[in-house]
């Protein structure tokens, strides 16, 4: 049951627009992007994109290689700034903190252990967690006797896994999650989805790209960038 | 429940960090130890010669091991994503610049204090002299970490980043090696070095004040 929206601007206009939050009327608007524009290297990738991002919703963003989706994702973030427009998270969320981002650089250090590398980012968001909780987030991700390995010791799925840990720490709106089933293997992007659908099914949002259909047991708003020469 | 502060926790990784690459940390202070150790055997142990060039040259080894370890200020935790995920946090980036600034002066700069009486001993430097070189390098090595993190931050994201490093900051640096052998020669002669130091001071004050928002900035830049 997938509701599909291409955001091709191929019009004459060079505009495109999608309102998703005609999709969960009755859900609280998250983040809301205004007539966003964004161009790499004498290239437009996309032009004009207005989109809302409403509680209860998983919304997978595609496209090909160079479309732009991690453009996108890093201007809805934060991270960026977009050439026009206007992104908008909202105030009156039911969490403390508005969005978890993990995109391709995982944030782990590789001279820290798993624990460390957590406990410094949980303690970044003014967060206390005690090693206990930390070694029992990590062996539900997998990663029993790894905790105080070196993270750069680790393997790419196991570092994945690390920073996917953190969606369990905080509580957050949204997660912002770029490519997460990068490296990992069967069962983690199974466990991986059923983490999201969970979070989704509790009133959480979720963005996320990913070349994989999503393999999820919840109505998934597909947004496609198209790429534009 | 139990709260931690943000800022500080930075802190804590930033020295954790430090220490655990003792490598790292040994490198700047050895360049330096070797140049101020190497130079009397190079030009002859004549006591006055020595007194002479003794302030400029430790100046100049200050200047150039800085350089050496400058470069990987920020270089890792941009590479591997962590200072995206500060800037998404609740920290200002600002401050958690300045933070960062201050654990690289407390690892890189603050031993080279502490070792100065032994180089001011090889050097032949007087008492006063050996004072005014220390408030000077109190007062100026800080100043050498909040500009020099401004040129890390904007080429932080370039592949070659460290010859274009050392190109902008060596200029930059040119007035406070003038002002602090300044302050040292002041103090040979008997003269009084505060406006010296002072300058110095004012710098650092203006350093301190600006700098965190210009590093910032420049890393909100290279993120972009």
């Amino acid at each position: 049951m997938n509701s599909k929206t291409h955001l091709a601007a191929t019009s004459t206009a060079n505009q495109a627009m999608l309102d998703t939050s005609t999709i969960t009327q009755d859900n609280k608007v998250l983040l809301s992007a205004q007539g966003i524009s964004c161009h790499k290297q004498d290239r437009v990738l996309f032009e004009d994109i207005s989109l809302t991002v409403s509680s209860g919703q998983l919304i997978h963003l595609l496209g090909p290689n160079g479309a732009g989706k991690t453009s996108l994702i890093r201007i809805l973030v934060g991270l960026s700034s977009p050439d026009s427009g206007t992104v908008t998270l909202s105030n009156s969320t039911s969490e403390p903190y508005p969005l978890i981002y993990l995109g391709h650089k995982l944030g782990l250090n590789k001279h820290l252990s798993s624990v460390e590398n957590l406990q410094f980012w949980a303690n970044m968001h003014g967060l206390v967690t005690t090693t206990d909780e930390l070694y029992l987030l990590l062996a539900r991700f997998n990663l029993v006797g790894l905790e105080d390995v070196p993270s750069g010791e680790l393997s790419a799925g196991q570092q994945r896994r690390v920073s996917l840990a953190r969606t369990q720490l905080l509580p957050a709106n949204i997660w912002v999650l770029d490519e997460p089933y990068t490296s990992l293997d069967i069962q983690g992007v199974t466990f991986i989805q059923e983490l999201i659908d969970d979070f989704v099914e509790s009133g959480g949002a979720v963005l996320m790209t990913s070349h994989q259909p999503l393999q999820s047991r919840l109505p998934v708003t597909d947004i496609t960038l198209e790429y534009r020469l | 429940m139990n709260t931690v502060s943000p800022i500080m926790s930075v802190m804590k990784r930033d020295l954790v960090l430090a220490f655990r690459q003792k490598a790292e940390l040994l490198q700047p202070l050895l360049f330096f130890v070797m140049v101020i150790t190497l130079f009397p055997l190079g030009i002859g142990p004549g006591p006055d010669t020595l007194q002479k060039i003794g302030p400029g040259v430790i100046w100049v080894a200050a200047i150039l091991s800085s350089l050496l370890g400058m470069d990987k200020l920020f270089r890792d935790d941009f590479n591997d994503g962590s200072l995206e995920q500060l800037q998404l946090s609740n920290i200002s980036l600002s401050w958690g610049m300045f933070v960062k600034v201050l654990v690289h002066w407390c690892v890189s700069f603050l031993p080279l204090l502490f070792i100065s009486p032994l180089l001011a001993l090889f050097l032949n430097l007087t008492t006063p002299m050996y004072w005014s070189l220390v408030f000077t390098l109190v007062l100026g090595t800080p100043l050498l970490s909040l500009v020099g993190a401004i040129a890390v931050a904007l080429t932080v994201g370039l592949q070659r980043g460290g010859v274009l490093l050392s190109l902008l900051l060596l200029p930059v640096f040119i007035p406070l090696l003038i002002f602090a052998t300044s302050a040292v020669e002041s103090a040979a002669l008997g003269l009084n070095y505060l406006p010296q130091i002072a300058i110095i001071g004012a710098m650092l004050c203006f350093a301190i004040a600006i700098t965190p928002f210009a590093i910032s900035y420049a890393i909100r830049v290279s993120h972009h």
